[in-house]
């Protein structure tokens, strides 16, 4: 009976461990394919007409660079908004609300990450856009604030989450220390908590950024779809378009193996190569601030 | 000269600063709450049973949306066959087997790059390697397989840390008392950690109902007469199907994009308020 | 009549902190083993090395070779599980497994293959019993187990590892959280178990070891310093350090 438990057990002490090494298999296959039908873009577009400033694939002009600053100025703009608000309620979550309302406000949040996106580009088109467009006076309500604004309420959840989960993580004894040489909590909170959770706050910022950048439905939705180059500080009011929202609307229409099939895969690999970069400085972040914080407290 | 203003105003400023930082929350939550409420006024009075169970006519303005819930309800199904063995044997390897090294850290940074691919990429790569690669076509089958690696971080980083909560005194005492690993594992290990294992399950499983970008190349179509048949047909979707009538439909009735909009919603709550639920739940049942 | 020989047995931790140096004793059969002295003297790695719980974690290098009835046990092609349920523990905070206390006793018995619920039962009434703590639970026996008080905890795990019908139990400081009546309920039981097992204990305290040992070992950062019967070892010391800690002059 032993002999055949063992048997049993290395098959299946085996089939956890490649599921352990699977996620590698996967990150690699999907770099694989996105080179594999993006690479031939570099054969069949010059790389100045790639860094042209037209986006206009009917006539062949493949100029990323409107797109590249749509993303950027959608995603700062969201940025701009989830940051403050997701840290300010995550420090409210963790330090200033009473339990009642932590147990109210902690589920609640959750529920607004999991609201599906394109339900949140939906009330954008019939609710946010129409108002923006009568409350800023302008010509449309399709603009890259619009999508920064609703952007941003997507990438707060995780903002908040991550956050909040960073700060409940900082000893009681920071606190009770700060408390005892007099300081109030607000200071204590600016001075200590949020500092000591500087790494794990860090990585909540650097995660709703990546969501910010890789959110595709609503920003196809709401951001009016011109591909304009946007760096004007008025830009962030007129349509622009997003890396993402190109591939989503145009891959639908795009013949397998022509020029415009090659580079909206070109344009999803940059994609990938930017949330991996995020990604690698995040984590090392977070591993050079672990490994210091071993060596103090050893 | 500020710090010194601050310094000595600090009950004042700390009064200020709670209020400020007090009205940020609620105008964080407000807004969930608003989206909800709005949604559910908005869109209740198009849902009948008709609408549920009935197909779309007239190039979808009449009718149900009874094809986009079996759809997603599918496109859900297949997720959870492919992305829960896989996301929980990871999870079980990364918290009871894997050593602190080299490989094991390379193992975390992939699921985390996983996690941050952006949706419309996963989209892009299950077009060219599940669609036409594997030639499984514009299908079931190809969506599902997409949404699972997509799901697969979610599913093992809330699963690992479930396992890891379970106090490492069990283990020991199993193993003292003439257990296997596996055998320890099995009976205490995963026993334990169920609920937050199928708390992650069902947050996974939730944002997977919900995407859009995903399955736009690899399984979603916008009008099929019938049911899907087998894994390698298309089908219909929720998500897909609002953002459709939403954008491309002209003379849309606006009734029936809120009734969808709001059977999408209830939809995905329902699997947050069961997570939710069965959360706290065991958490007051939990035996240590 | 030993039951157990030890022979120069010396252990490292990966973290390069030795932990046990050319330890050479014997564990002699149905009697009461104290291993005493000072905290990091290698009383709990010696204990570990005993049912190989040190399997699980990060050993350096070891040497020497542990005989049980004649078998070394360190010896890689052991059998560890038969090792466990022949050699059971008990350790420090009472750890009940988040079941039934019936479940928590049947637990190694359905692993080891029992299935028969009139030997389970059995099994059950039996350990709780020699583990004095049957007539407290014999009405709640599919009460969750963490519903008990602490010392009731400890002797239902000692009734876990008494109903695998070990011989050899090892002790690693079992009563250090209890009360004094449940340190005394424990020694007592234990007390009656050496009739029939073999008994190693690490008391966490002097008196204990003196209260409860018929032989003594006193073991100073990984070395054994002195090994006698208990009743001259605590009265009569024959080393000077073995003296000095019983005084208290350090520890």
């Amino acid at each position: 009976m032993e002999k055949s438990l063992n048997w049993q057990e290395f098959i299946i002490t085996r089939a956890i461990k490649a599921s352990g090494y699977s996620a590698i298999v996967f990150v690699g296959l999907i770099f694989f394919f996105l080179l594999r039908e993006g690479l031939p873009t570099l054969g069949e577009v010059e790389i100045s007409s790639l860094l042209s400033v037209r986006w206009y694939p009917i006539e062949n002009y493949f100029g990323v660079l409107p797109l590249i600053t749509g993303s950027l100025i959608v995603t700062i703009g969201a940025a701009l908004i989830a940051v403050p608000f997701g840290i300010g309620t995550a420090v409210f979550i963790s330090e200033i609300a009473p339990r009642w309302a932590r147990e109210i406000l902690k589920p609640l949040v959750e529920l607004l990450g999991g609201l599906p996106s394109v339900v949140l580009g939906f009330l954008g088109i019939l609710v946010v856009s129409p108002y923006l467009r009568v409350f800023l006076d302008l010509p449309t309500g399709l603009t890259a604030f619009t999508g920064s604004l609703l952007l941003g309420g997507i990438a707060v959840p995780t903002v908040v989450s991550v956050a909040e989960d960073a700060l409940d993580a900082v000893p009681r004894a920071y606190r009770e220390g700060a408390w005892a040489l007099g300081a109030t909590r607000w200071q204590t909170i600016w001075r200590v908590t949020l500092p000591a959770a500087r790494s794990g706050v860090l990585t909540a910022v650097m995660l709703g950024v990546g969501r910010a950048i890789g959110e595709t439905m609503t920003v196809m939705m709401v951001t009016g779809n011109a591909p304009v180059l946007a760096i004007k500080l008025g830009s962030l009011f007129s349509p622009v378009r997003t890396m993402t929202a190109t591939i989503a609307a145009e891959m639908g229409e795009v013949a397998n193996g022509s020029t415009h099939y090659h580079v909206l895969f070109f344009i999803g690999m940059v994609l990938f190569l930017i949330s991996l970069i995020v990604n690698i400085i995040a984590s090392s972040v977070v591993f050079r601030a672990k490994k210091r914080a071993e060596r103090i407290l050893s | 000269m500020t710090t010194k203003f601050l310094a000595r105003h600090r009950h004042a400023v700390q009064r200020i600063g709670f209020i400020a930082i007090t009205l940020m929350a609620i105008a964080t939550v407000l807004p969930i709450i608003g989206t909800i409420l709005f949604i559910l006024y908005k869109g209740g009075a198009a849902v009948s049973w008709e609408f549920l169970s009935g197909f779309p006519h007239d190039g979808m303005r009449a009718g149900g949306v009874f094809p986009a819930i079996i759809g997603t309800l599918y496109l859900t199904l297949g997720t959870a066959v492919f992305s829960v063995p896989l996301g929980v044997a990871a999870a079980i390897y990364l918290s009871e087997y894997a050593k602190d090294n080299q490989w094991t850290r390379l193992i975390r940074l992939a699921i985390i790059n996983l996690a941050g691919i952006p949706s419309v990429v996963y989209g892009l790569f299950g077009l060219g390697l599940f669609v036409l690669f594997l030639k499984f076509g514009t299908s079931i089958l190809a969506a599902s397989l997409t949404l699972s690696i997509m799901t697969l971080p979610v599913i093992i980083s809330t699963s690992e840390e479930a396992l890891r909560a379970v106090p490492q005194s069990f283990r020991t005492v199993s193993v003292s008392l003439g257990a296997t690993r596996w055998q320890t594992i099995r009976r205490i290990v995963v026993k334990e950690a169920l609920p937050g294992i199928i708390t992650g399950i069902i947050l996974g499983l939730e944002r997977a109902a919900g995407e859009t970008a995903p399955i736009l190349f690899t399984g979603a179509a916008f009008f099929l007469p019938r049911l899907p048949h087998s894994p390698f047909d298309a089908t219909m979707a929720l998500p897909y199907h609002l953002f459709v009538i939403s954008t491309q439909v002209p003379e849309m009735p606006i009734q029936i994009q809120y009734g969808t909009a709001l059977v999408l919603l209830v939809f995905v709550l329902t699997l947050n308020l069961s997570a939710t639920v069965i959360r706290s739940r065991t958490r007051a049942k939990r035996q240590w | 009549m030993n039951k157990i020989l030890i022979e120069n047995l010396s252990l490292q931790y990966a973290d390069g902190f030795e932990s046990l140096r050319g330890v050479s004793m014997g564990i002699r059969k149905n009697a009461v083993t104290v291993l005493f002295g000072p905290a990091g003297g290698g009383k709990s790695t010696l204990l570990r090395c005993l049912n190989r719980l040190n399997d699980l974690t990060e050993v350096k290098s070891y040497s020497g070779r542990i005989m049980i009835d004649g078998e070394n046990i360190l010896d890689p092609k052991t059998d560890v599980i038969a090792l466990r349920r022949k050699v059971g523990m008990v350790f420090a905070r009472p750890v009940p497994l988040p079941m039934s206390i019936r479940e928590n006793i049947t637990y190694a018995l359905e692993l080891a293959g029992e299935k028969r619920k009139s030997k389970l039962d059995e099994s059950v009434e039996r350990s709780l019993k020699l583990a004095a703590v049957w007539d407290e639970v014999k009405d709640r026996l599919n009460d969750p187990a963490i519903a008990l008080s602490g010392g009731q905890q400890q002797r239902v795990c000692l009734a876990r590892v008494i109903a695998l019908q070990p011989e050899v139990i090892l002790l690693d400081e079992p009563t250090s959280g209890l009360d004094p009546i449940s340190t005394g309920k424990v020694e007592a039981a234990l007390f009656e178990l050496k009739k029939e097992y073999t008994i190693i204990l690490a008391p966490h305290s002097i008196q204990q070891a003196a209260r409860a040992a018929d032989y003594a070992a006193f073991f100073l950062t990984g070395e054994l310093i002195e090994y006698g019967e208990g009743k001259t070892i605590f009265t009569a010391p024959k080393e000077k350090k073995t003296e000095d800690y019983i005084m208290g002059r350090f520890g």
